[in-house]
């Protein structure tokens, strides 16, 4: 079943000072299904961000539209949860009231509150810093409460954007694991950013590869790799595979990126 | 000495108290040593001497009193209406646009110049006073606060829609909180600033308070009672700047952790 349809999505920006108008997507059209954890591979300024953005409603499209269970989305809502590159828990809350937002947003009684806020401290394996400020977290730390926050919300769909492109390589490794443990154990619809090809494979049931600015889906590749997951699947032959075939893939995309 | 290294807590407090000890050296060499004379600029001793009197005979502690009710009355009234009108410009833009050259331009008016058109208007009583701290203080505050409000990380607004809140639940539970410490820092600059305000009000048509006690000290040539007061005014705005760092640091934790 689809759980999101994007149709003929494009977005133009209107030119500064007198420039041509830049095309940041081109007409785009594309389904996830239910519980697909679908990766949106492709070099930087492809206009992937818009996209998800746009998902989001958090940006206008210019033309097409765009349906989650069937409605059409005209702004941002609860419906979908978002997790953002740079850290965006709230500096005046703690780990627990962060996680808390959307609930309380909804009109929540606070014991209900708890309860949920409390299950997902374990998921993310917060337990001992429900207390702290953001401040007191390590960006690692910070990004799986964002993942907590959004995902406490029980959004029908997950977008996230580059959630671990600030983190170093160790910690992203873990949170991958930890993304991709939570949505084997309870299945979710998840839209992920990336330009980490890697990323893209390991956590993905399916891989869209973008084209440079301005954007398109240029590849759709299913990654049949068996579920669950261990990070040893990482040096697998099957896996080096698909790297190989995705590697092929950008390339092209990022020297037309880089050379424009 | 290394550029930006921090200095050890004790150091931090002999270095700044140094620093008085000296003035207050200079000021003696200038005074005692005869550099200057008498009736320009009375000797530390006198001026202490002064102000004791001052304190004791003449009733300055009620002055002071007096002082201190009108820069909070004053500031408080500012502060009741500029904070929530400069979240509003802050947060809603076609409302900067309808207010913000106007109040660009009244924040240039200087408040002191309003003093003989608020004796008009308001005769010479705690209203006149009341008022010239406000004009010179509540522009100053929407201006500030609508710019702190307005420069708002997009990417938190953007997580709260995300979260399901709604726009006036941005500015409640987004825009509010974030810029709350700042609102803080700006109040405590412009308590400072409304110090300023209520001596120009109390030189003019006052018979009451530390700017009518340094007129009067004038037609007496009392310099040591002219300073003392400037230096009671100087430890009040030390003391309140401090109360107000200490408030700050225990309302907003978070800041400082």
């Amino acid at each position: 079943m689809s759980k999101l349809i994007v149709e003929n999505l494009t977005r133009v920006f209107p030119g500064v000072k007198g420039r041509a108008p830049v095309t940041a997507l081109q007409p785009t059209t594309l389904t996830i299904g239910d519980n697909d954890f679908v990766t949106i591979l492709g070099p930087s300024g492809c206009g992937k961000s818009t996209l998800l953005r746009m998902i989001a409603g958090l940006d206008r499209p210019t033309a097409g539209t765009i349906r989650l269970d069937g409605r059409i989305i005209t702004g941002p809502g609860p419906d979908r949860g978002m997790v953002f590159q740079s850290y965006t828990l709230f500096p005046w809350l703690t780990v627990e009231q962060n996680i808390a937002f959307g609930l309380s947003e909804k009109g929540m009684p606070e014991s209900q509150q708890k309860e949920i806020v409390a299950a997902y401290v374990d998921k993310v394996g917060l337990r001992g810093f429900e207390h702290h400020w953001p401040k007191q977290l390590s960006g690692g730390m910070q990004q799986r409460t964002a993942i907590a926050r959004a995902l406490a919300n029980d959004p029908a769909i997950l977008l996230l954007d580059e959630p671990f492109g600030a983190l170093d390589n160790q910690t992203r490794a873990l949170m991958q694991e930890l993304l991709l443990g939570i949505w084997e154990r309870e299945k979710k619809t998840v839209l992920f950013v990336t330009h980490d090809i890697e990323e893209a494979i390991f956590i993905a049931s399916r891989c869209l590869v973008m084209s440079a600015r301005p954007g398109r889906i240029k590849a759709d590749v299913p990654i049949d790799l068996p579920h669950p997951r261990h990070y040893t699947l990482k040096t697998s032959p099957e896996f080096s595979d698909f790297k190989a075939r995705l590697t092929e893939e950008i390339r092209a995309e990022a020297v037309l990126a880089a050379t424009h | 000495m290394r550029p930006l290294e921090p200095v050890s807590p004790g150091r931090k407090i002999a270095l700044g108290i140094s620093f008085f000890v000296l003035f207050f050296a200079g000021w003696g060499v200038a005074t005692f040593g005869g550099f200057v004379p008498k009736i320009f600029l009375a000797d530390p001793l006198t001026m202490i001497t002064d102000g004791w009197k001052l304190l004791t005979q003449f009733g300055f502690l009620s002055d002071i009193g007096v002082t201190i009710w009108r820069v909070v009355g004053g500031f408080v009234l500012a502060a009741l209406i500029a904070v929530p009108l400069g979240v509003l410009m802050g947060a809603y833009k076609p409302v900067e646009a309808f207010l913000e050259p106007f109040v660009s331009f009244a924040r240039y008016l200087p408040a002191s110049a309003f003093v003989p058109l608020l004796i008009l208007w308001a005769g010479l009583g705690e209203a006149q006073k009341l008022l010239v701290i406000f004009i010179g203080s509540v522009f100053q505050i929407i201006l500030m606060v609508a710019v702190v409000v307005g420069n708002t990380r997009r990417d938190l607004v953007e997580a709260a829609y995300t979260l399901g809140s709604g726009d006036g639940s941005v500015v409640r539970r987004v825009l509010i909180p974030m810029n709350a410490p700042e609102i803080a820092e700006i109040l405590r600059l412009v308590l400072g600033w409304a110090w300023t305000y209520v001596i120009v009000a109390e030189l003019i048509g006052s018979s009451s308070g530390i700017g009518h006690m340094i007129i009067d000290s004038q037609a007496l040539m009392a310099t040591g009672q002219i300073i003392f007061g400037i230096i009671v005014i100087g430890v009040i705005g030390l003391v309140s700047d401090y109360l107000f760092k200490l408030i700050n640091a225990r309302l907003f934790p978070w800041r400082l952790a």
